[in-house]
């Protein structure tokens, strides 16, 4: 057989951490991870945050970032150990033998340069070809990767093209100086799910036809399984499983992979009607100084104990909808009547029961913290706020709190930068617990955190519905977050609800454009998924 | 934690420097106005330093001179991040038109040389170390003010912020409690900086002839007295000049070294 493209053997990756407040130490990152990668094949790489797959991703061209080592073990590609090479030798390597496309095109492209002059670069500076041909190539891939206008597209700048375009020109960025390999960092992490499955596709077709070797990095199984012939799950740093991609999503072998597969199954059963808590009617919004309405005639209803999803791309107005019914944006028309009273639309007309009974969640929780103040403070301060509970009374109640949430004693001591991802969102809910709400707002809460730590979060809030009986707004873009947790749904478009109703009247056809373009462009976990809907699309704006 | 040399020898500097301005009355040799020696005596076992122009020990007035110019700057610089603290965190939070007369005041202050406003004032106003204080320390807020407004509006349009205004809380527990602990890092910098700031302007006020007033020793009006030494080659001006510079020297260094550590976001239990 012949020599594979890649080969690594006992890679071990180390850094220095800097933790606040301590000395810094040595952390190793990947702990001796083996991979091969034959021509033309496509390998998944797949893991939580800190499973250390995008430093595994850049350790094929022999590359550490910020301050990361590469301290052992040996990196073949093309035969050649690259590890040790010096700069001169991996500089003609990167660029040449092996190209990159990061998450985020808009923060990767220089905004001040036309798109063509970056795209061509690597092959110009490389002396590959000549300016004209690199061009010749570039629109080339840019009509393969079904960008409008390849021609000129290249004329304009990047904040002239839209984000998942933007992508897609990175992508052909990355095959213009026709490498062996490409590592694909998380490619479509960033984009809204009707992009994603675009973009993705543009992908798919470009590696099949140019016949380039990839790494794709991604920590959504049910993306990778489109794209890759094989799949390396990893956690901390070590692999816990490699396989083919039906293997690994139809007959895992490790108990993580299964986790990772059942993530998404999470299932929810719709509560039966009841009298609204919230009523939204006919509200209207705009941000000051604008002259568009960023919400439009906006009427909702979320029964009393259970959970609206209000679904939408970025942009849909779904976070300003939670912006007025919280009374930060007051809207121009409208009205908001909450437990029977009309809530006042601006936050400085409503009383301190107002502010009490609805709570909000945020999507970041580092930055939903003050990061100089105690767990304890932090959820006691409603406490004392609220109901006046000072002292041995007041820990008491924060201790009960944290035992709700599942944190345990030991806790309250903390500072925010010493908790995980998902204890920090934990936190937060206390937080809004602590206040006795009648409605949470909870904007996007798991959309920043990993699968299986998202999994527990939505777990946790839908026992604590059930012992508490506080109803849910819940803003998300993901399909399956709403089919765990709705009783009713909302989908948004451009400002305005495009189909309302209960959970299963929402999710079942006939559907309206909108609502059958976002449901069929959720991901599943199924080889040839993308191919099929794909064909179906192309079958309907033929048949248009 | 590890300190840096520079950072070692500041810390070590300015710390002699504040023992000596709080012990002067047990350190100094001579009493602060005690004519005790001939005009411009050389240095001796004696008078270590020399003496000045009319015969006072120049070491002990050194010393005295440390508590008075230390203490003034001090006060001048507290006053002025009092003030200049609140109301920047105060303009940040509130915004609107609190923000627009507070800053454009500010703007006006700036927009004048903080020395010929001192001059002016302080020849109009009774020379005493009260009102001396409170004119440095209102003209230097205006900085402060700068500073922790823009420290503060980054900080203001954090999440947690909002949750606080979403909880009802007032102006001042924003201020107090949510932002002012995760602006002091870089407070705490710049307020060594104002400090020498302050050392400086005092200083040249005291040269001037319109800061602290005889017969109470200070570096600058130090220098004043003895500067028309330098002509007959006596060295007694330059004494209290290498104070100066050695104090702001070292009290840079440690600033220097807070800046470096300092993150305004970074939180957990120091840094």
């Amino acid at each position: 057989m012949a020599e594979p493209l890649l080969q690594i053997r006992g890679l071990v990756i180390e850094a220095t951490s800097y933790p606040p407040g301590e000395p810094p130490r040595e952390v190793t990152l990947v702990h001796g991870v083996d991979l091969t990668l034959e021509r033309g094949k496509v390998l998944g790489l797949i893991g939580e945050s800190g499973a250390g797959k995008s430093t595994i991703g850049l350790s094929a061209m022999a590359y550490g970032r910020g301050g990361v080592r590469l301290t052992a073990g040996t990196i073949h590609l093309n035969g050649r150990e690259i590890r040790l090479a010096d700069a001169k030798a991996l500089r003609s390597l990167r660029g040449r033998e092996v190209t990159y496309v990061s998450q985020s095109a808009a923060a990767s492209f220089n905004p001040a340069r036309q798109i063509m002059e970056q795209v061509i670069e690597t092959c110009l500076s490389h002396g590959l070809c000549g300016k004209a041909e690199a061009e010749a190539r570039a629109v080339g891939l840019f009509r393969k990767l079904g960008l409008p206008n390849p021609e000129t597209i290249g004329n304009r700048y990047p904040h002239q093209v839209s984000g998942g375009q933007l992508q897609r020109c990175m992508t052909a960025m990355a095959l213009c100086p026709k490498p062996d390999l490409v590592i694909f960092d998380e490619p479509t992490t960033a984009l809204d799910v009707t992009t994603q499955i675009d973009v993705l596709a543009a992908i798919k077709e470009a590696i099949r036809d140019t016949g380039v070797a990839a790494l794709y990095i991604t920590h959504d199984l049910a993306v990778v399984a489109q794209v890759a012939d094989e799949i390396m799950v990893l956690r901390h740093g070590r692999m816990v499983e490699l396989g083919e991609t039906g293997q690994i999503i139809h007959a895992p072998r490790e108990d993580y992979t299964r986790a990772l597969v059942s993530v998404r199954s999470l299932e929810h059963q719709e509560k039966p009607p009841a009298p609204p808590v919230l009523q939204v009617q006919n509200l209207t919004a705009r941000y000051r100084g604008t002259n568009f309405d960023v919400l439009k005639n906006v009427s909702l209803d979320l029964p009393v104990g259970q959970t609206l999803a209000v679904v939408g791309e970025s942009g849909s107005g779904k976070s300003t909808l939670a912006r007025a019914i919280t009374g930060l944006l007051p809207p121009t028309q409208g009205r908001i009547t909450f437990a029977g009273r009309q809530l006042s639309a601006d936050l400085k007309g409503r009383t301190k029961d107002d502010l009490r009974e609805i709570q909000m969640i945020y999507q970041m929780a580092d930055t939903a913290m003050n990061p100089r103040q105690t767990v304890g403070t932090i959820i006691g301060r409603p406490l004392e706020f609220y109901f006046g509970l000072r002292g041995a009374e007041r820990d008491r109640r924060v201790q009960e709190l944290l035992d709700q949430i599942e944190m345990g004693k030991g806790f309250a001591d903390r500072y925010p930068a010493e908790l995980s991802g998902g204890q920090k969102q934990r936190v937060c809910i206390a937080r809004a617990l602590a206040a006795k709400p009648r409605l949470i707002i909870c904007d996007e809460v798991t959309s920043a955190l990993d699968p299986l730590v998202a999994d527990g979060i939505l777990k946790l809030l839908l026992a604590l519905q059930a012992e508490a009986g506080v109803a849910y707004l819940f803003i998300t873009h993901d399909l399956a977050t709403v089919k765990a947790i709705s009783d009713k749904i909302a989908v948004m478009f451009k400002g305005a609800v495009v189909r309302y109703g209960q959970k299963s009247d929402v999710l079942t056809p006939p559907f309206d454009d909108y609502t059958d373009l976002l449901l069929s462009s959720v991901p599943e976990m199924e080889q040839g998924w993308l191919e099929q809907v794909i064909a179906h699309r192309r079958m309907e704006s033929a048949g248009n | 934690m590890r300190i840096p040399l520079s950072a070692l020898i500041g810390l070590i500097l300015t710390g002699i420097f504040l023992f000596v301005a709080i012990f002067a009355q047990w350190i100094a040799p001579y009493a602060i106005n005690d004519v005790s020696g001939g005009q411009w005596e050389g240095p001796s076992a004696k008078f270590w330093l020399g003496t000045d122009t009319i015969g006072r020990d120049i070491l002990s007035r050194l010393i005295y001179g440390a508590q008075i110019t230390i203490f003034v700057a001090l006060a001048s610089s507290l006053l002025a991040f009092s003030l200049g603290a609140f109301l920047g965190f105060l303009a940040a939070v509130k915004g609107g038109w609190i923000d627009q007369v507070l800053s454009r005041t500010v703007d006006l202050v700036m927009a004048v040389p903080s020395l010929i406003v001192a001059l002016v004032m302080l020849s109009v106003l009774p020379l005493n170390l009260t009102v001396l204080i409170l004119v440095m320390g209102i003209l230097d807020s205006t900085r402060v003010f700068r500073l922790s407004r823009a420290v503060a509006a980054d900080i203001a349009v954090m999440d947690f912020v909002e949750a606080a205004r979403l909880r009802g809380e007032k102006g001042i527990w924003v201020i107090f409690r949510e932002i002012l602990p995760n602006a002091l890092s870089p407070l705490v910098a710049e307020f060594g900086l104002r400090f020498i700031f302050a050392v400086l302007f005092i200083s040249t006020l005291s040269f001037l002839g319109l800061g602290i007033q005889p017969p109470l020793a200070d570096w600058g009006g130090m220098v004043k007295e003895n500067k028309d030494g330098l002509i007959y080659g006596k060295s007694a001006a330059l004494l209290p000049a290498a104070a100066i510079a050695a104090l702001a020297i070292s009290v840079n260094l440690v600033a220097d070294w807070i800046l470096t550590r300092t993150s305004s976001l970074k939180g957990g239990r120091g840094g």
